[in-house]
């Protein structure tokens, strides 16, 4: 792929043309961190309402029938109650908002680092508390954080109502906290193991269960409730009293002791190798170049985590343009969004999308783990997806056939890039909507 | 009957196309009668951790009482021999047990001793003995080594099957048929790219083969289906299915009923798509690791080590817990904190790929599951 190409389809969302970012590509994706496009935000609801509203829901999803709290997926909440409604449209507008975002930001690239982070600190909507806190989750914690510093986007990320009940430390009690001896509930580790494994460490990074146990000692007291004014504050009643050893480091007692292991988390030398890596891989190939992966560590380091220094260490390095790094294979949802703005068509109807990703493999707010969306291609490339893939591409030429003359178009979003193949499929087209098909089911548009 | 003769037409454009059709497809003429009368191998993976303790309770061992207290549980659960029981949510399971048909193999693990779900299911798949060190599933190197097919109900390929071109991956759609003109163009455009064409080709024969089938909705549904696919002659003969949603940190009673209602539920629908193909097939229910023998504090249970599998099928040897009971008192749980895994998984893989794949056991210990060793225990009925 030539250095424009690879600005577009690779590190962005699939420019209509390259002729803007031609003369320059490297500069042109540069310059998208020194002034990254803000999503509007206007009119989205903020995480304390989006509690209220679940807390209503379940209320009356539990009135409805006797079901128990804590395990409910949306679809499974009773009758379409008002209140009901009003969360599903509060999630269509904020996953509309983000998605209408990414096909018409000035700055795609800095959108795709922003969605990048919001995947390294997924939550889904995959329980009952989490029905309405997934946008806000993102807009709240990693959208204000993901171009300042590592640390406070970690602090941002995980003190948030959505982590804390996604990974259950809202409901973690010490066990000798003043709580916890008058309860039977206790601790919760679930927190204190993603937190190292895939927030910052990774795995087989040293820590021990033993440090996994202390670490969710160090957390308890980190809850929303009506205590905190359905807030991420700490709670001192429930908080582990005495200090707490982690990675051979001690912890007073306190509130203080979580900024202070999430600045150690962040400063250890695995934390950097393990963001470096995720960052290659994501952006530029499945198996990045060791060297691109120790020099944006290294940057990682010697910046102690500032992450408009990472985006300038992977983007300006040489090995991130490199001609011969085998291509990605596009996400659903990366797929998806490109098309819209490749062709500049508004998203129109979320629903539909969202019907489109679960198909292709990617149910929209509900990753399967905390582990986020996996990012290599056999993760998503299989007989049955690339069939709902080119489904999908039938469907969109058909729907959007006036849209754009994918003759044209499929010349200037790719430029030389285009095969030879490809072009004499979309040239020979029996239809415009056949030639539009063709172009989005493309070896070059599946993958980036 | 247009919608097949479009298919049909479609599919000859598709070989007019080139010789993009994988050499070996999931779905072929068997070899012979004998292959059509072949076993079977249903596996399927529960993402998450699956509670063994909870699934398969041990309320005879002298320390249970004092780690488990949940008697509405305890009252409810189905007996299986004078130390275990079986969640009530498990009917199914537990007629098949006492009509000597599902083998429950308790306080299991794969060599895998960390607690990280990620790691443990990479590990479970590829079927090695540490995490990451082999990039296909043991599964796929079978199926590859015995030239045998395989289809997974998923969207995406899982690890277990990766390595295979006998591998497919198929789930149910239920919108208009494609535009077969746009399908064959679409099969040109892909013959420079190697690895989407072997995708689409296989798509396209599954799809013909497939007609529309749609076994309902669910978990269930896609058990049902899978049971259809191995019940065809020219079918796969292996099926890999999984569902998420195990890792049960909170109100885990409630939960994992729910759950396990609807993996009780899922089994039953896979036996009757086996149909009479029950008798020859082997069906292997596992989860990546166990989870905490004491409930933590939030009515739910965290990581853990040792936990249970089941194997189930017409001919399997069951009515049996299989197990080296290491007990539940505070010094005999792994590490203070978790049932203590006496049992490697793989060592009743290595059976289950013998007979399944008819490879040696010097193969399979090299290549297939390295390093395992087999169970000594007989795994089915003769």
């Amino acid at each position: 792929m030539k250095p424009a190409a690879i600005a577009s389809h690779r590190f962005g969302y699939s420019e209509s043309s390259l002729s803007a970012l031609q003369a320059d590509p490297r500069g042109w994706v540069l310059d998208q961190f020194k002034q990254p496009a803000a999503m509007d935000t206007g009119g989205l609801i903020d995480s304390v309402a989006a509690l209220q509203l679940t807390r209503e829901v379940l209320k009356t999803a539990l009135a409805a029938k006797p079901v128990e709290s804590g395990g409910k997926p949306d679809d499974d909440l009773g009758p379409m109650t008002p209140s009901r409604l009003t969360l599903r449209k509060t999630n269509v507008k904020g996953l509309q908002r983000r998605w209408q975002h990414a096909i018409a930001t000035p700055t795609p690239v800095a959108e795709r680092w922003v969605n990048f982070w919001a995947n390294h600190f997924c939550v889904a909507s995959t329980k009952g508390t989490m029905i309405a806190l997934v946008w806000p989750h993102e807009y709240e914690a990693i959208r204000p954080n993901a171009f300042g510093s590592f640390k406070e986007l970690l602090r941002a990320a995980v003190v948030h109502p959505a982590m804390l009940l996604y990974l259950d430390n809202a409901q973690s009690i010490g066990p000798q906290s003043r709580a916890g001896k008058l309860r039977e509930k206790g601790l919760n580790e679930n927190l204190a193991r993603e937190l190292l494994e895939l927030h910052t460490l990774g795995v087989n990074s040293g820590y021990t269960q033993q440090d996994v146990t202390q670490t969710a000692h160090l957390l308890t007291g980190w809850t929303v409730n009506p205590q905190t004014a359905g807030k991420a504050g700490f709670v001192p009643a429930l908080h582990q009293p005495g200090p707490k050893t982690i990675l051979g480091k001690r912890y007073a007692e306190g509130p203080q002791a979580l900024d202070q292991l999430l600045d150690d988390l962040s400063r250890h030398p695995a934390c950097a190798s393990f963001v470096a890596t995720k960052l290659a891989r994501h952006f530029v190939t499945d198996d990045p170049p060791a060297a691109l992966v120790e020099w944006v560590a290294r940057r990682f380091r010697d910046s102690s985590g500032d992450l408009m220094a990472l985006a300038s260490a992977l983007f300006g390095h040489d090995l991130a343009w490199s001609p011969s790094n085998p291509p990605k294979f596009k996400r659903p949802d990366e797929l998806v969004l490109s098309a819209h703005r490749m062709l500049k068509i508004p998203l129109g109807s979320v629903e539909r999308a969202v019907f489109e990703l679960k198909s292709m493999g990617q149910a929209v707010a509900q990753a399967p783990s905390p582990q986020g969306w996996p990012d290599r291609a056999e993760d998503w490339l299989s007989a049955d997806a690339l069939r709902k893939r080119v489904q999908w591409a039938d469907r969109f030429g058909d729907l959007n056939r006036h849209a754009a003359d994918a003759r044209g178009l499929a010349h200037l979003a790719w430029g030389e890039d285009l095969s030879q193949s490809s072009r004499s499929q979309i040239d020979n087209a029996d239809s415009g909507a056949q030639a539009l098909a063709l172009a989005l089911a493309s070896p070059e548009f599946q993958r980036r | 009957m247009q919608t097949t003769l479009t298919r049909r037409a479609g599919l000859r454009l598709l070989g007019a196309a080139g010789a993009f059709l994988p050499l070996r497809m999931v779905f072929a003429a068997p070899a012979s009668t004998r292959e059509a009368e072949g076993p079977r191998l249903v596996v399927v993976m529960l993402r998450g951790a699956l509670d063994g303790l909870a699934a398969v309770p041990a309320p005879g061992d002298p320390a249970w009482a004092a780690l488990r207290t949940d008697e509405d549980a305890a009252a409810a659960a189905l007996p299986l021999d004078a130390t275990f029981s079986m969640h009530p949510a498990l009917s199914n399971l537990h007629r098949w047990y006492t009509r000597k048909e599902l083998l429950v193999v308790h306080a299991t693990a794969s060599p895998y001793r960390e607690r990280s779900h990620f790691d443990a299911q990479q590990l479970l798949e590829s079927g090695g003995e540490r995490p990451f060190v082999l990039s296909t599933g043991w599964l796929g190197r079978a199926l590859q080594a015995s030239d045998k097919r395989a289809i997974a109900i998923t969207a995406a390929m899982p690890l277990a099957l990766r390595g295979a071109d006998g591998a497919s991956t198929w789930t149910p759609d239920r919108r208009r048929p494609v535009d077969q003109d746009l399908m064959s163009r679409v099969a040109q455009m892909y013959r420079g790219d190697a690895q989407l064409s072997a995708a689409f080709g296989e798509a396209a024969v599954q799809e013909d083969m497939a007609m529309g089938a749609d076994g309902g909705p669910g978990f269930a549904g896609q058990a049902r289906q899978a049971g259809a696919f191995l019940a065809d002659p020219k079918g796969p003969r292996v099926a890999w299915l999984e569902a998420g949603g195990w890792d049960t940190h909170v109100n885990q009673h409630a939960r994992l009923g729910r759950l396990l209602v609807g993996l009780d539920d899922t089994l039953a629908a896979l036996r009757e798509g086996l149909g009479a193909q029950w008798s020859n097939t082997t069906v292997l229910v596992m989860t990546e690791f166990g989870r905490s023998a004491r409930f933590n504090g939030s009515g739910g249970t965290d990581h853990g080590t040792g936990g249970v599998a089941f194997i189930a099928g017409g001919r399997v040897a069951g009515g049996t817990v299989l197990t080296d009971w290491p007990g539940l008192a505070g010094g005999q749980l792994f590490e203070g904190r978790d049932l203590k895994p006496t049992i490697d998984l793989r060592s009743v893989m290595v059976p289950i790929v013998q007979r399944q794949f008819g490879l040696d056991l010097s193969q399979i210990q090299s290549n297939i599951l390295p390093g395992a060793v087999a169970t000594r225990h007989v795994l089915w009925r003769a």
